[in-house]
């Protein structure tokens, strides 16, 4: 599927044209010699002991495999959380001015007049996650506000392109967690929105550096839920990428049933 | 006239729409008066999901517009939103460029000239005024509140305008009365209609002017600034600012102070009202469009679009001047428009008398072009033909008084100059040798008149030449019958 919706798209002016290679004769299995980059600094406070302890096994896969395990630094990934909901959501909520009742979409019924119809429809469509993201968003970017949130994010996320670009100097791909914890139970973080969002800390830097990354089941923790591994490669370098990830999946192949329960 | 002590500032927004065939960032037509909403897709509608694609025609024309105006082109220039709510708006936001725009520093010449009572131009004088930025931008659509079924209930939405590329120019604020700002507003209008990066016609609404003004004691620091809009033809807002600065003069000279707000201009009564205050101002978030990347300009794209352009006014007055021994008013007056400096060129060229074929146009030509509301491009007499009714009177064929008679019936028929010189049989007697018999034959006919002149009389000169020229129908050339004459009549 990614061959097919990589590269140039004449509709999407944020596409590059870059030739596409054919991905799946880059799926060798081999990882002998390649370089895994681990940023130590990431594996710290917030994350769950189980998913440390699977992802330090996948470690060990890569170098049974025969791959070199390096140490690497990301040093502003640190502000990735706080950059990325500045950025999404300032985007977020300009994205979603569109949903205003106008030409599609829901309506609410009745309003006397134009601006009223604008606030119900936008107060009665949507859930309390997106508004707060809109307020958020609409926040960052006012007047008076633009330049210490979402100028200074910004700044911010060119500096962590900057680590990663530094940090695939020295290594093929980057491994991380895909998300610090296992999987939380439905509604249990509703109210705390920020425990939440750090749940995104690994993915969201990847997205912000707009480097690709791909995520790979690697085990089960203590609990029977599932943990995966991630994998950032240099712009462009898919198939690196997908070569390691592949080469994990036939040298560990995940055959664990989670467990999976509505209740408990 | 401005009131002593007082001084006023003023500064111009012009909304240009740039005349390509698609929308700036989707491929549909821009075309003016068609069904409703015909001309719209998903994205120019704003569905979810489809993106804006820049139309590069705007960035050349965009690029005219600008070198026209003696702006500078950015090599790098970034689109950004500007969100606001509004149902002709249909993504809730506006994609324009904010603080990198596509062109700055520019600096141009004009002519402008005080009015007198009636409006007209006292005597014009050249004028430099700064333009601060020109940044391509989509338009939006249009709501509509009238001529449709229940209009008490409903507005409609006519989205075929929503992405129609726009170049908005602003001016530093450099005019000191209102006729200034309305020569700038005509010049811009003449520069962009030169190069064809805009219709620039306010009537079809593909140019649109908004005023920043303010009044000062003079010498004092800027006054607070009132924007004026809704301001539909140039002189509609030549007279608003008239207005506003005597309403702020008052107000301030009366205690008030002149509080910051939009005004929109009611040409109905002739004056301006409140549109909206500094308070409920948007704030309209403006950060760079995630959906497009910076606008980059390839190396040598502003010499390549300055090579595409034709000459400027400015250069071909000058030229004119130079070249075919023109005056500054006659060249001026030439170059007020392209088709008519072309049709001037063409006229010289086939006239080989510039000088003449320069007065035929500013006085004959015109004339009948205006009677009949067409412009230069839409004569019905081309330039070669013009220039050939010239050479008829250069050549002694027909007098200058003929040839007027002639180009009023070329304009009425489309007939050439000969063709119409040979129907009417209008083609002067030049030749000597028939000029001197019917001079013979007048003098030996008026012995009477012959004596008397001899004697003295010389004023019975005319009596002979009016003989002469009625003997031959009208068609003795003047000159000839007033040297043969002479001749004759001296014995």
């Amino acid at each position: 599927m990614l061959s097919v919706v990589a590269g140039r798209d004449e509709r999407d002016a944020t596409t590059a044209d870059v030739a596409v290679p054919d991905y799946a004769s880059h799926l060798t299995g081999d990882a002998r010699g390649a370089r895994i980059g681990v940023p130590r600094a990431l594996f710290g406070e917030g994350l769950d002991a189980g998913v440390r302890a699977s992802v330090e096994g996948a470690i060990g896969v890569f170098r049974d495999l025969g791959a070199e395990v390096v140490d690497v630094e990301l040093p502003h990934a640190k502000y990735a959380i706080a950059v990325y909901y500045i950025i999404a959501t300032a985007e977020a909520s300009s994205n979603l001015a569109r949903y205003d009742g106008v030409r599609y979409g829901f309506r609410a019924e009745e309003a006397p007049e134009l601006r009223s119809m604008y606030r119900r429809t936008r107060e009665e469509g949507f859930g309390a996650e997106v508004k707060r993201r809109i307020m958020l968003g609409t926040y960052v970017l006012s007047s008076g506000y633009y330049d210490a949130y979402y100028l200074k994010a910004q700044q911010v996320r060119a500096l962590i392109k900057r680590d990663f670009a530094g940090a695939l100097d020295s290594c093929d791909a980057i491994l991380t967690p895909t998300s610090p914890t296992t999987a939380f139970r439905l509604g249990e973080k509703t109210d705390d929105p920020l425990a939440m969002y750090l749940n995104d800390i690994y993915t969201v830097t990847a997205n912000l550096a707009g480097v690709p990354a791909v995520s790979v089941p690697c085990g089960l923790s203590g609990e029977g839920l599932p943990v995966a591994l991630q994998l950032v490669a240099r712009h462009w370098d898919e198939a690196t990428m997908l070569r390691l990830a592949d080469a994990y999946e036939r040298a560990a192949p995940f055959d664990a049933r989670p467990r999976v329960c509505a209740t408990d | 006239m401005i009131k002593e002590g007082w001084e006023v500032v003023i500064g111009l927004e012009i909304h240009a729409q740039l005349s390509t065939e698609s929308k700036i960032f989707c491929g549909c037509s821009t075309r003016f008066g068609d069904e409703p909403n015909s001309n719209t897709c998903p994205v120019c509608l704003g569905l979810p999901g489809a993106l804006p694609v820049l139309n590069w025609r705007a960035v050349e024309l965009g690029a005219r517009a600008a070198l026209a105006l003696g702006l500078e082109l950015n090599g790098r220039s970034v689109f950004a939103r500007k969100n606001y709510f509004y149902p002709d708006l249909p993504k809730g936001y506006q994609i324009s460029q904010y603080d990198q725009p596509f062109s700055e520093r520019g600096e141009l010449e004009m002519m402008t000239s005080v009015r007198d009572e009636s409006g007209h131009a006292r005597e014009w004088k050249p004028m430099k005024v700064r333009i601060l930025r020109l940044h391509l931008e989509e338009d939006a659509g249009k709501n509509v509140h009238e001529g449709l079924p229940e209009t008490d209930r409903f507005s409609y939405v006519d989205l075929n305008r929503a992405g129609t590329p726009l170049a908005e120019i602003v001016t530093e604020p450099d005019f000191r009365t209102s006729w200034e700002a309305y020569d700038y507003v005509n010049h811009v209008r003449r520069a962009l209609q030169w190069v064809g990066a805009s219709e620039a016609d306010m009537e079809k609404g593909n140019l649109r002017c908004e005023a920043n003004v303010s009044v000062r004691r003079t010498g004092e620091g800027f006054g607070t600034k009132v924007e004026l809009k809704n301001l539909n033809s140039v002189r509609f807002m030549q007279k608003a600012i008239e207005f506003e600065i005597e309403r702020q003069i008052e107000l301030i000279e009366s205690g008030g102070r002149v509080s910051q707000e939009t005004r929109l201009w009611d040409d109905h009564l002739g004056e301006t009202r409140v549109m909206r205050s500094k308070e409920e101002a948007h704030d309209y978030r403006y950060f760079p469009e995630p959906d497009l990347p910076p606008l980059v300009l390839p190396e040598g794209f502003a010499e390549r679009v300055r090579a595409e352009m034709p000459e400027l006014p400015e250069a071909r007055r000058a030229r004119f001047m130079d070249e075919y021994g023109l005056s500054y008013p006659d060249a001026s007056q030439l170059t007020s428009g392209r088709a008519l400096a072309d049709y001037f060129e063409r006229a010289a060229k086939a006239s080989e008398n510039a000088r003449a074929a320069s007065n035929w146009i500013r006085s004959e030509v015109l004339r009948e072009l205006e009677a009949a509301g067409r412009g230069a491009e839409e004569s019905p007499v081309a330039p070669e033909e013009l220039g050939a009714l010239v050479r008829l009177v250069d050549g002694g064929k027909i007098s200058g008084k003929q040839a007027k008679d002639v180009l009023v019936e070329m304009f009425r028929t489309g007939k050439t100059a000969s063709a119409i010189v040979e129907e009417q049989g209008l083609a002067q007697v030049s030749d000597a040798g028939e000029i001197e018999r019917i001079v013979s034959e007048v003098v030996a006919a008026n012995p009477k008149q012959l004596e008397q002149y001899r004697a003295g009389k010389e004023s019975l000169l005319g009596f002979f030449v009016g003989q002469v020229m009625k003997a031959s129908q009208g068609k003795a050339n003047p000159k000839l019958v007033n040297e043969t004459l002479l001749k004759k009549l001296k014995g």
